[in-house]
C-alpha cells in the first residue's frame, strides 16, 4: 500500500464510518437494495447489478467499498446454496462476479472459499470443486469436516463446519430467493443450516426459533459481512427443490447488511408473487416464516422485520 | 474294527476337525470392511412411505410422518427422497457393532447371561437432550465412515460369536427399519433371535410387521408427560404409549426403561401415575428399570441422579403393585437382581453385567413354583 492508497482508504474509512462492519442493531433503519437487471444475465451483467447494488447500499463507489471491507490476509468464505442442483442454486455468474471483486480488493484467489455442505452438492450445481493450489477454493464441509466440539446455543446444539469456524475470517452469504415447503422461505438466515451437521433436526415449527437462534451465534454474526440474495431466477412455490413451473425470472440481486431486513423483503416478494399466481399466502399454507420475526425480537435483535424500519430501494 | 489306511485318515481328520474347529469358531472375529467413501450412499428403497404429487413423499414409518421434498431428507437424516422415491441411506451400513451381555440392553427377563450381537447405524427420529450416543444418533450417514455388512453377514457374525441374539440398539433402530427387519430374518434362519432397543416412536403398522421377526423389545420410556417429550426429546408421549399397548396386544416380550433425570421427570406423582398406567394397560409383570442419569450431550447442567431418588422411584413402583422393578446404572445395587414376587427369594443374581441364575428353572421360581414371565430358553 503506497501513501496515496493509505490516504484514500483512511479517508474512505472515515467517510463510511466505523460502523461499516458493525452488526446491524434492531431499531435503527435498515436498507435493502434490490438491483434489477434485464435480458441475459451473464457474469458481466451480474457484476454491473452487483456494483450498482453495493454503491446504493453503502453510498460509495463499489471498488472502494470492496477494498474497505476486504483486503490481503482475509480468508473469505462465499456461502452458496447448492441443494437444488443447477436449476435453483446460487448462480455461478454471481459467485464469479463476487470473487473477481474480492481479488481486485487484494484477496488472494486461494483465500476465497466457495463452500456449502458437501462436494457432491457443489458439483450438482455446476461448480468445479477444488482444494489447494493458487486458484479459487471450492469444497464442501465433507472435505474438511466439522469442528469437533458440540456448540450449544439457545435452541441449537450442533457441530459447525470447520470452514466457518476455523478457516474463514469473513463470510459473504449468497443464498437464493426461494420458497421452502416446511419453513416458508429459505433465504439468508436459513442458508447457515448448510454450516451445521444436523439441519434435519431444526425444521420443526417452520424453523422457528431455530433459524433465528442459529444466526445469533457470534461467529455467524461477526464474520458475515454482507448478504447478497440471488434472485436472478426465483421460485415462489414447490421449494426447496427446483420446480421450473413455479419459477420466474426476477432478474435481481438483493443486498443488505441486515440479514433480517433482507429476509423480510424476500419473503414479501415471494408472497406478492404467490398472490399474483392465485396461490394461498404462506400463512394460509401453514408455513409462514415466523422465524424472520423472531430474529427481530428483543431476545435476538438480529435486525429489522418491521417494514416501517426497512428502506427498500429498487435500482 | 479293521483299520485300513482310508479309515485311519478319515478318523484322524474327523478327530482333528472336532478338536480344532471349535477353537476356530471361538476365535472368530467379524471383520466388516469400512466403506471407502462416506458420501457414496447405498440406496435401498424404504418400506413405509406414500408417494405424493410433485415428487413429494410422506414417510409413515414413525409418528412424525415427514413430508419430504425431492432431494430432501426426513427428520431422521437417513432417509432421502430421490425423484419421488424414498430411500434409506443406511441399509447394510452399521456404524458400530459389539458383542454385549444382554443385561446391557437392559433385558433382564430374556435369556439371562447370554450375549447379544449389537449393531446400530447413525440417525434417530427424536433428539433427546440427554442422549448418551449423540455422536452417532444425531449425525447423518455422510458424516460417518461406516462398516459394510449385509444382513446375512450380521447373522453369521452373531452365530459365530456365540450370540443368542442380535440387538438393534445404541441409536434408534426404527430409522434403520429395513436393515433390522432383514437381519432378523437372516438371524432366525440360523437360530439367532432378535431384540429391538427402541424409543417406541414408531407407527403401529410398521411395528406390527416388525414383531413378526422380533423376539423381544425394550422401550426407553422417557417420561410420563407430554411436556417432557416435546421439550426434551422433540417427540410426543401418545405414540409411545400406543406402541406399548400394541406390544402387549401382540404378546411379544418387552421391558421398559425409565431414565430418571433430576428435576425433569423424577417427581413422585409422575412416577406413581406412570406405574398406575402400566398396571392398568400393560399388567404388573412388565419389568421396569429405573436407570441413573449422567450428564450428557445438551443436558450437562444437571447432576447425576442420586441413588436415593432411584430408590424412591423403586419403592413407588413396588408399592403400586409392579412385580419386577429394577435399578440400573448403579452396579452392585441389590435392585439389579430378580426376586420372586411371591416368596421374595432371589432368582437371578446380578452385579453389573455379571449374572448368575440361582433360583429359576423352566421359567418358575424353584422355591415356590411361581411362574416368572420372560423368555428363558
Amino acid at each position: 500500500m503506497d501513501r496515496r492508497d493509505f490516504l484514500k482508504r483512511a479517508i474512505l474509512g472515515a467517510a463510511l464510518g466505523p460502523g461499516l462492519l458493525r452488526p446491524t442493531i434492531a431499531g435503527t433503519r435498515s436498507r435493502v437494495v434490490v438491483s434489477v437487471g434485464k435480458g441475459r444475465l451473464d457474469e458481466g451483467a451480474v457484476g454491473v447489478l452487483l456494483d450498482r447494488g453495493i454503491e446504493v447500499l453503502f453510498g460509495a463507489k463499489a471498488k472502494d467499498v470492496w477494498q474497505e471491507l476486504f483486503g490481503p490476509g482475509d480468508v473469505v468464505g462465499l456461502k452458496v446454496n447448492c441443494l437444488a442442483g443447477r436449476g435453483m442454486s446460487t448462480r455461478k455468474e454471481l459467485v464469479g462476479a463476487v470473487a473477481r471483486r474480492l481479488i481486485s480488493a487484494g484477496v488472494r484467489p486461494e483465500d476465497i472459499v466457495i463452500w456449502d455442505r458437501a462436494n457432491a452438492d457443489l458439483r450438482k450445481a455446476g461448480y468445479r470443486t477444488n482444494r489447494g493450489g493458487n486458484e479459487l477454493q471450492c469444497y464442501g464441509t465433507d472435505e474438511v469436516g466439522y469442528y469437533p466440539a458440540l456448540i450449544q446455543h439457545m435452541s441449537v446444539g450442533s457441530l459447525f463446519s470447520r470452514i466457518l469456524i476455523e478457516q474463514c475470517t469473513k463470510v459473504i452469504n449468497l443464498p437464493v430467493l426461494k420458497d421452502h415447503g416446511i419453513c416458508g422461505v429459505t433465504l439468508g438466515m436459513k442458508n447457515f443450516f448448510g454450516a451445521i451437521h444436523n439441519p434435519n433436526k431444526y425444521h420443526d415449527n417452520a424453523g422457528d426459533p431455530y433459524i433465528a437462534d442459529l444466526n445469533t451465534l457470534p461467529f455467524i454474526r461477526q464474520k458475515t459481512v454482507l448478504t447478497i440474495l440471488d434472485g436472478l431466477l426465483a421460485q415462489y412455490e414447490g421449494g426447496p427443490p427446483y420446480m421450473p413451473q413455479w419459477t420466474w425470472p426476477f432478474g435481481a440481486l438483493l443486498l443488505s447488511k441486515d440479514v433480517v431486513a433482507l429476509d423480510y423483503t424476500g419473503w414479501q416478494i415471494i408472497e406478492k408473487k404467490r398472490a399474483e399466481k392465485g396461490l394461498p399466502s404462506l400463512r394460509e399454507a401453514g408455513r409462514e416464516p415466523l422465524y424472520i420475526l423472531t430474529a427481530a425480537d428483543p431476545q435476538h435483535r438480529l435486525g429489522n422485520a418491521d417494514p416501517s424500519l426497512i428502506e427498500v430501494i429498487y435500482v | 474294527m479293521l483299520w485300513t489306511r482310508r479309515s485311519f485318515v478319515k478318523v484322524t481328520l474327523s478327530a482333528s476337525a472336532a478338536t480344532f474347529l471349535p477353537c476356530l469358531v471361538r476365535s472368530y472375529f467379524p471383520r466388516f470392511p469400512r466403506e471407502d467413501d462416506p458420501t457414496d450412499e447405498s440406496l435401498t428403497e424404504a418400506r413405509h412411505y406414500e408417494k405424493l404429487p410433485y415428487k413429494k413423499i410422506r414417510c409413515v414409518l414413525c409418528p412424525r410422518e415427514c413430508v419430504v421434498d425431492d432431494q430432501e431428507r426426513g427428520y431422521c437424516g437417513v432417509r432421502e427422497n430421490r425423484g419421488g422415491k424414498y430411500y434409506t441411506l443406511v441399509y447394510g451400513k452399521p456404524c458400530t457393532w459389539h458383542v454385549d451381555p444382554i443385561e446391557k440392553k437392559p433385558l433382564f427377563h430374556f435369556l439371562p447371561g447370554t450375549k447379544a450381537f449389537s449393531i446400530s447405524t447413525v440417525g434417530c427420529n427424536v433428539e433427546c437432550h440427554f442422549c448418551q450416543n449423540w455422536q452417532i444418533s444425531q449425525i447423518r450417514p455422510e458424516q460417518s465412515t461406516d462398516y459394510i455388512a449385509s444382513p446375512l453377514e450380521i447373522a453369521r457374525a452373531a452365530y459365530y460369536t456365540g450370540c443368542e441374539s442380535i440387538a438393534y440398539t445404541y441409536a434408534e433402530p426404527v430409522i434403520f427399519y429395513e436393515y433390522m427387519y432383514d437381519c432378523a430374518v437372516e438371524g432366525h434362519r440360523r437360530g439367532v433371535r432378535s431384540v429391538m432397543i427402541s424409543n417406541g416412536y414408531i407407527n403401529p403398522e410398521p411395528m406390527r410387521q416388525l414383531c413378526d421377526v422380533l423376539d423381544a423389545v425394550k422401550i426407553d420410556f422417557k417420561a410420563y408427560t407430554e411436556r417432557f417429550y416435546s421439550n426434551v426429546c422433540h417427540g410426543h408421549l401418545r405414540p409411545v404409549l400406543d406402541t406399548l399397548v400394541l406390544l402387549k396386544e401382540i404378546g411379544i416380550w418387552f421391558e421398559m426403561v425409565y431414565l430418571v433425570i433430576p428435576t425433569l421427570n423424577d417427581s413422585p406423582d409422575e412416577i406413581r401415575s406412570m406405574c398406575r398406567w402400566i398396571i392398568e394397560e400393560l399388567g404388573p409383570d412388565v419389568p421396569l428399570h429405573f436407570t441413573r442419569f449422567f450428564p450428557q450431550y445438551k443436558l450437562r447442567n444437571l447432576p447425576p441422579t442420586p441413588v436415593k431418588t432411584l430408590e424412591r422411584a423403586w419403592k413407588i413402583a413396588k408399592g403400586e403393585g409392579l412385580n419386577f422393578v429394577y435399578i440400573g446404572n448403579v452396579p452392585g445395587h441389590k435392585a439389579e437382581s430378580t426376586y420372586c414376587p411371591s416368596c421374595g427369594r432371589r432368582l437371578i443374581y446380578r452385579i453389573g453385567y455379571m449374572t448368575e441364575v440361582e433360583g429359576l428353572r423352566d421359567g418358575r421360581c424353584v422355591y415356590c413354583g411361581r411362574e416368572i414371565p420372560g423368555v428363558w430358553k
